[in-house]
């Protein structure tokens, strides 16, 4: 029983991390030059790096908002899971626990969509995709794995 | 001790007039329309007097390129302005030498003004420093701030998390109570017996049929068959937290518990 509970704990929380990776760090798209994310735009020309803030597009920033959404409702379901671990009924369901994990897999999902089918209005054509895309990617469906197993997980004493 | 302290502090003086450079000051970045008049600002610091041979000069290098090339420059108490490079008759001194303002207008701004700034200010005796360089980029309209759309988003979708939870909470607090008054003016005390069936501290998660089994009834009868007195203690009887609520008892129970005790419900 303890070895499942573990299991299940160990899952969310590998989600969240590869939801912090993958919005942090700065390898969406890259190329030997310049890369191109989220948060900035590196190029280096001539043995000068210099980044920018990319600050302009209507799309880039709903895909910031959409990744750091789904941070704070993964956040919010890890806390949840504790208090109902501690005040649910015998027999009862971690129903909100599992919503909100399915909601932050939901919000992954849409930004890195967004990400892909808009890229090509900020991104040069001679970058491909980084790590954090495919980190992106790989959260979705464990976080949807996770929120699933909350929702059938009956509580047991 | 007078004369100690006056040649300390002339000794500490001298010692940070000659430790301590210029520093020199202009914008990180100015952003700004085509065809509207920009003001880059530079200003510096320097410990010692504004002298009347200060010199201010500013560069131009543009994106992409590797040199600079000079477009201004103050010195001896005159502004000297280019006018045979990119800034010919676009650009005024508009600044004030003696407040060490050394600031430039370039008017009607174009794509091609994209690029760095750099200016460099030296206050004799004070000229070791370095330059200070300020970006320009040039929109064709305004685009948005940075994070404005973001902050919105997040903002939304937080604020109706939370009204939803806080209407949840509303709706069950207004059922709980308006239930309870309904069924009182109804049925008297037989109803009252079927309600305190049901309210029980429950979590979250109960299946349909509201099994009361572990749940604690946190409700006081004092024996009191005025509708008012009940309304005061159906008000003090806890709400449930997560709990499903049930508003149709099962005739069983309900009747049950009604007949067992008219006497105090206390658990």
């Amino acid at each position: 029983m303890l070895l499942l509970l573990l299991g299940i704990v160990v899952l969310h929380v590998a989600a969240l991390v590869l939801l912090l990776v993958s919005t942090i760090v700065s390898a969406w798209a890259v190329n030997p030059n310049s890369s191109s994310d989220l948060w900035t735009n590196c190029t280096s020309i001539n043995n000068d790096y210099r980044c920018e803030p990319a600050d302009t597009g209507v799309w880039i920033q709903a895909v910031q908002a959409l990744m750091i959404l789904s941070i704070i409702f993964s956040f919010l379901s890890l806390f949840l899971f504790f208090c109902q671990l501690f005040t649910l009924q015998k027999g009862g369901r971690f129903f909100l626990t599992g919503a909100f994990q399915i909601f932050a897999s939901l919000f992954v999902m849409s930004g890195a969509i967004i990400y892909t089918v808009m890229n090509t209005e900020w991104v040069p054509e001679t970058e491909f995709y980084g790590f954090s895309y495919i980190l992106a990617w790989v959260a979705f469906p464990l976080a949807l794995i996770s929120g699933l197993i909350y929702v059938i997980l009956r509580k047991r004493e | 001790m007078l004369s100690v302290l006056a040649l300390t502090s002339v000794v500490l003086l001298g010692i940070a007039s000659q430790t301590t450079a210029i520093v020199v000051y202009t914008s990180w970045e100015r952003h700004a329309l085509v065809g509207s008049d920009v003001r880059l600002s530079c200003s510096f610091f320097s410990w010692q007097w504004t002298s009347p041979d200060v010199t201010f000069s500013w560069h131009y290098r543009p994106d992409g390129a590797r040199d600079s090339v000079a477009i201004f420059h103050y010195g001896g108490g005159a502004p000297y302005v280019d006018n045979k490079g990119p800034f010919r008759d676009r650009l005024e001194f508009v600044g004030n030498p003696s407040r060490r303002d050394g600031s430039i207008l370039i008017k009607n701004v174009d794509f091609g003004d994209n690029g760095t700034f750099t200016c460099d200010a030296k206050n004799p005796p004070d000229i070791a420093g370095r330059p200070s360089s300020v970006r320009l980029l040039v929109f064709e309209k305004v685009p948005v701030q940075a994070g404005v759309i973001t902050g919105a988003i997040i903002g939304v979708v937080l604020g109706l998390l939370i009204l939803v939870v806080a209407i949840y909470y509303l709706m069950r607090f207004l059922v709980a109570r308006r239930v309870f008054s309904l069924s009182m003016s109804k049925h008297g005390k037989k109803g009252k017996g079927k309600e305190g069936s049901q309210q029980k501290q429950a979590s979250f998660g109960c299946d349909g049929s509201g099994q009361a089994e572990g749940g604690s009834i946190r409700e006081e009868e004092t024996g009191v068959s005025q509708r008012e007195e009940i309304g005061i203690v159906e008000q003090r009887a806890r709400a449930p937290e997560w709990g499903c609520l049930n508003p149709d008892p099962s005739p069983g129970r309900g009747s049950g518990v009604g007949e067992a005790g008219q006497g105090s419900y206390d658990h």
